[in-house]
């Protein structure tokens, strides 16, 4: 397992990973309320976190698997952080 | 290459297969359903299935780290549902009322 | 939903008395255990210096964060706890598959087909853990979303509600699969 090697089957999986990151984003730009934009992010950042566990085989770093599980508690904290603020404020 | 290496190579293939087709699915969920709280239940679902798939199909590319996966995929189980929650809590307090369906013929209320 | 009726009585009253807290000491070996499960599985060597740090890392950091680990006053040690938890993350990962596919023919028709509605479930389980517990795998279980606990109620978002659904029944069950599983090893 050396270098950038993606077996063809790997490469399917990376287009549906893709596709799925794109069709978040999508919908984290077309809101339209401010919980739709959460969920987005939130699917987004869960797609990322598994993404990253992903990256480092890929990249034969298992450095990359400290990244994942910070980037995951992180995004899980701002998840939660901002329903509480909306929760809170009554912009919707 | 050994035989062992390239079989445990492939079956991590098919999960990651499997979790990236999960997590399109999810997504598509979430442009397709009609209001944030069915977009939750699909985006939730697919998407820690998807990313356990994921994470699987890694293990068996890299049984070596399986401890920090393993971590990893407690730590999605764990946080992604109550995330969803609180979003879907925050949506129904902020006064976002669920979409219903039209009952045409049998008017609601069963 | 699909699946027989497990018959749980459904009479719960719903006296909530506050549960007795447990002495210091069980909280923080939990906790310390915890700790030091997690430091292994970061660390992946069973190195003795590395497990020495780990063991004096779990003790500080329990120590330092027991006041805020009331919760895990609700878990019932007992020599089963292996086998429960076993039994739980079958009927789960179970559920968990449903789901997805639910949600993937869901998705994947022409046209969503939908019928939702947000539903009381009533909930035999005390503890805080617990209903946190049942919450998150109502979740995750086909077509329900936990949304809000009251007490003894969870609030959830079901996706199909048929009319003529026996909400009463469908209800119970949304919940009772999993509470069976959680009681045994959940106050």
């Amino acid at each position: 397992m050396t270098g950038l090697e993606i077996s063809p089957l790997g490469t399917v999986a990376f287009i549906l990973v893709a596709a799925a990151a794109l069709l978040g984003t999508l919908r984290l730009l077309l809101g339209p309320t401010v919980p739709d934009r959460v969920v987005a992010a939130d699917t987004l950042s869960v797609i990322t976190t598994s993404g990253l566990a992903w990256l480092a085989a890929v990249l034969g770093s298992a450095l990359y698997l400290d990244i994942a599980l910070v980037y995951g508690a992180l995004a899980f904290v701002g998840v939660v952080a901002v329903a509480r603020a909306i929760e809170k404020g009554e912009d919707a | 290459m050994s035989g062992v290496a390239d079989v445990f190579s492939f079956i991590g293939d098919l999960f990651l297969v499997v979790g990236g087709a999960f997590l399109f699915l999810g997504a598509l969920g979430l442009l397709r359903m009609p209001d944030v709280f069915n977009r939750i239940q699909a985006g939730t679902k697919a998407a820690t299935l998807g990313a356990l798939s994921l994470l699987v199909g890694v293990g068996f590319q890299h049984p070596e780290w399986a401890g920090k996966l393993a971590l990893i995929a407690l730590f999605v189980l764990i946080t992604t549902p109550v995330g969803s929650s609180a979003i879907a809590r925050a949506a129904l307090l902020t006064g976002l009322r669920p979409w219903r369906k039209a009952h045409g013929e049998a008017e609601e209320k069963p | 939903m699909q699946g027989p009726l497990p018959d749980s009585s459904p009479a719960a009253p719903s006296t909530h008395a506050a549960l007795p807290r447990r002495h210091w000491s069980y909280r923080f070996l939990l906790a310390a255990a915890g700790v030091f499960v997690v430091w292994m599985l970061l660390a992946g060597s069973l190195n003795p210096q590395e497990m020495a740090v780990g063991a004096a890392v779990s003790l500080a950091v329990a120590a330092l964060s027991l006041r805020h680990l009331v919760l895990l006053d609700d878990l019932v040690l007992s020599p089963l706890l292996p086998l429960h938890l076993a039994r739980y993350f079958a009927t789960f990962f179970t559920a968990l598959i449903h789901a997805n596919l639910d949600v993937a023919r869901r998705v994947t028709a022409p046209r969503v087909r939908i019928d939702p509605a947000v539903v009381e479930v009533h909930t035999d389980l005390h503890s805080d853990l617990g209903k946190l517990w049942l919450a998150n795998s109502i979740t995750l279980t086909p077509g329900t979303l936990s949304v809000d606990v009251k007490d003894q109620t969870l609030l959830v978002h079901w996706i199909d509600v048929s009319p003529g659904t026996n909400l009463e029944v469908a209800t119970r069950e949304i919940a009772a699969r999993f509470e069976a599983r959680l009681k045994e090893f959940l106050r």
